[in-house]
């Protein structure tokens, strides 16, 4: 994945809208966070192949970070924290942020055709 | 009964961290050990500064790095295709099943498992009750012997001493090794080590030197 380039990420997201796409859209802290820390508290959301049609969505942000938005017919998607970006060989859009050690905080993913289970 | 070991956990990289040095032991012996691996750990987090994997490539990476492991462990590996971080929401009978046609393949004379509440990760939890259900379908004589692992903070306080207490040192360097094939994983969990210790095989030994069971009671 490379770092966000914010007017090349808005031309991938905008080549998915008024599309059936799948998404998936995942944020986590980890399943041992309140392990090794008994202050924290173990949060994650996860939702994978949700079939939508997005009529907008748009990237905001600068530097570190970045949120993506897409709006539908009937509701919205959002992910927030998104620092890296690629198109993979399945042409499928896949954004994420990574804290400093790498971890994987936050994903969001379309693509044409459904992930793979 | 002939000795077969059947080690029953979750994710790639369970059985490096918590029974690689049991296993090795008991492969010197000739026992042979078969691996019931339930996810390929798809929801890992460590992707890599610079990333290496995505949400995407992670779950092929981790399965390679599964397979190299039980190449250096000589042990059999099935991959039983449950998705990580889902194992909870299973029905525990349809997995306690699916274990049991395994078992009653392989007729064990050991189990190793995690200990169902006492092993932090949910998927952990799950599968350990699943492979303490599935042992159940036992009839009593014919019952394995199961081994179970508690890592959670308070699980001295609430069970006592394991009964079981491996010392594996004499055989660390093998298990260091399984350990470093899941590459993915053991990069993040050793760092941590390597920030404080200049000898990093002698440091994780203090902390990986002892693998500890409770024998489960039926
Ligand atoms: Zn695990």
């Amino acid at each position: 994945m490379e770092p966000i380039e914010i007017n090349q990420l808005q031309e991938y997201i905008d080549s998915f809208a008024n599309k059936e796409v799948y998404v998936h859209l995942e944020t986590t802290n980890g399943a041992y966070a309140s392990h090794f820390n008994q202050d924290a508290y173990n949060v994650g959301a996860f939702i994978r192949n949700a079939k939508v049609t997005y009529q907008r969505g748009k990237v905001v942000g600068a530097g570190a970070t970045y949120r993506v938005g897409l709006k539908l017919d009937i509701g919205w998607i959002y992910a927030e924290g998104v620092n890296q970006f690629e198109v993979d060989m399945q042409k499928r859009l896949l954004m994420a942020g990574h804290d400093r050690e790498g971890r994987l905080m936050v994903a969001l993913q379309i693509s044409e055709s459904p992930f793979q289970y | 009964m002939s000795e077969h070991v059947v080690v029953i956990y979750p994710h790639p990289d369970d059985e490096a961290f918590g029974a690689s040095g049991t296993i090795t032991t008991f492969r010197e012996k000739g026992v042979p050990v078969t691996y019931l691996c339930g996810t390929l750990g798809e929801m890992g987090r460590n992707m890599g500064n610079p990333t290496f994997a995505t949400r995407e490539t992670l779950p092929e990476i981790r399965k390679n790095e599964l397979i190299k492991a039980c190449e250096v462990l000589d042990i059999n590996l099935e991959m039983l295709g449950y998705r990580d971080k889902t194992l909870e929401f299973e029905s525990t009978e349809e997995v306690a099943e699916h274990l049991f046609s395994y078992l009653d393949k392989i007729k064990p004379s050991l189990v190793i498992t995690h200990y169902p509440g006492h092993a932090v990760h949910p998927d952990h939890d799950a599968f350990g009750a699943a492979a303490i259900k599935a042992v159940e379908k036992f009839s009593e004589n014919e019952r394995p012997t199961v081994w179970a692992q508690a890592i959670s903070r308070n699980h001295l306080e609430e069970l006592g001493e394991p009964d079981i207490q491996n010392d594996v040192s004499e055989v660390f360097t093998k298990k260091f090794e399984t350990i470093q094939a899941h590459q993915s994983q053991a990069d993040g969990m050793l760092s941590k080590v390597r920030n404080e210790a200049d000898d990093i095989v002698e440091a994780t030994k203090q902390w990986l030197g002892v693998e500890s069971f409770y024998t489960w009671k039926f």
